[in-house]
């Protein structure tokens, strides 16, 4: 037996798996496809709507409005002064309408990322098993480098905003999804057991206890979400999401540094104004827990 | 209010490990709790429990730390579920309910104080006292107007609006008293209610329980480590040791005959003036005629108070009417206070 070479499977044999897994997702695709596109329009509507919005209205106001919405969360003056600078800039040097596309993709994103990753993080906390189950595929998700599973997406779906969306979707949401399954982990069982014994349902406990106590934990997990989001932007623009990404494929392209730069610290100024904001919103609905008795 | 129901324990065991129902022959049978530790790995929390609890009065646990205490008070809501035995509360046995039954019997009928007082610390006061009745789906508007009565009668009276960590550990503990009494429920359960609390406060918090329960009558089971709150609080008072009940009675039996070593060795530095009846000490044999008076039913310190002041040297006991039952003499009543040396 040679020691020096592994003893691979042939290359016909190699080659057969390929096909036969090629061609049955490609039958999957063709018989599927179709259906999977259709279920998810009514995210493309939304996306396109918001998208439209924040460009076809006149800037004064969505950037009155976006500064608006930063201050109602952060009531903190520096932050609000800070993202009005930014954005300010950014229109400045020509990104603002990238600029609106993006912010709209990553907030459909997010929002989409905190409507399935809760559930889902609920589901873990209430059953060991589903965890155990859980678990592995976040890794998956998280570790698979974002091209692979960009093939079968683009397969189903092609190019556009939607395989985008699922893309950036994927590769943010296990945050969201372990750290609400951790916060909830992690509220104090003495407190469960007083629910218990004043008769809560489960479904009263999650609500008035579960949820509130673990909500700094899946505040993290909201932040990490939208940064997550915000870096894959870029990867997404390769199948065909417009906004910031896009610019910086071409600079990368062509060798642009000033623009690849410039693109970069738009996603740079967004991601901060995003995480500041929502950071401070989340330090503020837990404001019971500063006050500490001395 | 009607006549408070009582609480009956009956052969209550709970063994934690993977076969405790298994297990409960063996213990039955004279294994060990240490036995059965080593050679089976299985946990012995209660022994054969037995208690009468008494309506409307105070039922006193005591045990030190690792005599399952806290195990059985989260018997008699069935926050840990036995391995074989009895709860009975009117006729009912809570370790027979179905899931709902017992949410139920948790929500009306139940309400509990606890050592660490878990109190919901995104919710104000008035949010936490509510919280019972809020689960029960009492309107909004009445709940908090229940629930204020009592922030008042705990002493709480504009603090409504502050969160628990903006307060001290005694005015959160009446926090979790007055959540518990706004439920209205006919039993309070009080695992460790006081024992985090410094002595002051903890003196303090016994005096608001003691008044309380002159008007309310609740059943109370209250558990504790400290024989002083025992003996202050209980009607009636059980003493647990490694799972096992080791004697039960009123304050003054346990003082006055301890059962066994262990609990002469606990009753040795208790303050008898405050356990011993004028009754048990009095001589029944015999009445005075005039004299000074101190009614039945009194402890002897009350009674030490009257010879100091007075500086008689006996006194007359007499029932509520005012007829004489018998005669205290000084000597009697000191040496009754103080710890005999055989002890």
């Amino acid at each position: 037996m040679d020691w020096i070479e592994f003893p691979s499977l042939s290359r016909g044999t190699l080659r057969d798996i390929r096909v036969t897994i090629d061609g049955g997702f490609r039958e999957f695709t063709r018989t599927y496809g179709e259906m999977l596109e259709r279920a998810t329009e009514p995210l493309e509507d939304f996306l396109v709507f918001l998208e439209h919005l924040l460009i076809e209205s006149p800037w004064p106001i969505v950037l009155v409005v976006l500064v608006g919405i930063v201050f109602l969360m952060s009531r903190n003056v520096k932050i609000t002064a800070g993202s009005f600078v930014a954005l300010v800039l950014i229109g400045v040097f020509g990104m603002w309408e990238d600029t609106m596309r993006t912010i709209a993709m990553v907030t459909v994103c997010t929002m989409l990322a905190i409507f399935l990753g809760i559930p889902i993080g609920i589901l873990m906390a209430r059953s060991d098993k589903f965890q155990s189950i859980v678990n592995p595929v976040l890794d998956l998700m998280q570790t698979m480098p974002a091209f692979v599973y960009l093939i079968p997406v683009v397969m189903i779906f092609g190019l556009g905003k939607v395989p985008g969306l699922i893309a950036i979707v994927i590769y943010a949401i296990p945050p969201m999804i372990r750290l609400t399954n951790l916060g909830i982990r992690l509220v104090d069982p003495d407190v469960l057991e007083a629910a218990d014994a004043f008769g809560s349902s489960a479904r009263q406990k999650l609500v008035n206890v579960q949820l509130p106590l673990a909500l700094p934990t899946i505040m993290a997990g909201i932040n990490q979400t939208i940064m997550m989001a915000l870096a894959m932007v870029v990867v997404a623009a390769l199948i065909g999401v417009k906004g910031l990404g896009q610019p910086v494929l071409n600079a990368i392209a062509n060798q642009y540094f000033t623009m690849g730069v410039m693109n970069g610290l738009a996603i740079v100024a967004i991601a901060i104004i995003f995480d500041r904001a929502t950071q401070a919103y989340g330090k503020r609905l837990q404001k019971h827990s500063e006050v500490i008795h001395g | 209010m009607a006549e408070a129901t009582g609480i009956e324990i009956k052969s209550l065991y709970k063994i934690f490990g993977p076969n405790g129902a298994e297990m409960v022959q063996k213990i039955k049978d004279g294994m060990s709790k240490a036995e059965l530790n080593e050679q089976f790995n299985h946990v012995l929390g209660l022994n054969d429990i037995n208690i009468s609890m008494p309506g409307g009065k105070i039922q006193v646990v005591m045990g030190l730390s690792g005599s399952g205490k806290s195990t059985l008070i989260r018997h008699i809501n069935r926050l840990i579920d036995p391995t074989a035995g009895e709860v009975l509360y009117g006729g009912e046995d809570v370790c027979q309910m179905s899931e709902k039954e017992l949410r139920e019997f948790r929500r009306h009928k139940t309400a509990m104080v606890f050592q660490k007082f878990a109190l919901l610390p995104h919710r104000t006061v008035m949010k936490n006292t509510v919280y019972g009745l809020e689960i029960q789906g009492v309107p909004m508007k009445e709940a908090e107007e229940r629930a204020a009565r009592w922030i008042d009668r705990v002493g709480l009276s504009g603090f409504e609006d502050h969160y628990p960590n903006q307060l001290s550990g005694g005015m959160q503990q009446r926090v979790g008293l007055a959540r518990a009494l706004t439920n209205d429920a006919d039993i309070l359960l009080m695992d460790e209610a006081f024992s985090a609390l410094d002595p002051l406060i903890r003196m303090d918090m016994q005096t608001v329980l003691l008044d309380l329960q002159e008007e309310l009558h609740k059943t109370i089971v209250f558990i504790t480590h400290d024989l002083d709150e025992a003996l202050r609080l209980g009607d009636k008072i059980a003493i647990l040791r490694d799972g096992a009940v080791i004697q039960q009675g009123t304050g003054q039996d346990i003082v006055l005959n301890p059962a066994d070593a262990y609990i002469a060795d606990f009753v040795k530095e208790v303050n008898r003036g405050r356990v011993i009846l004028v009754d048990t000490v009095m001589d029944r044999t015999r009445t005075l005629e005039g004299g000074l008076t101190v009614s039945s039913g009194i402890m002897l310190e009350e009674a030490a108070k009257t010879f100091a002041e007075s500086g008689e040297g006996e006194l007359s006991v007499v029932n509520g009417d005012g007829a004489p039952l018998g005669v205290l003499n000084i000597q009697d009543a000191i040496t009754a206070m103080v710890t005999p040396a055989t002890h």
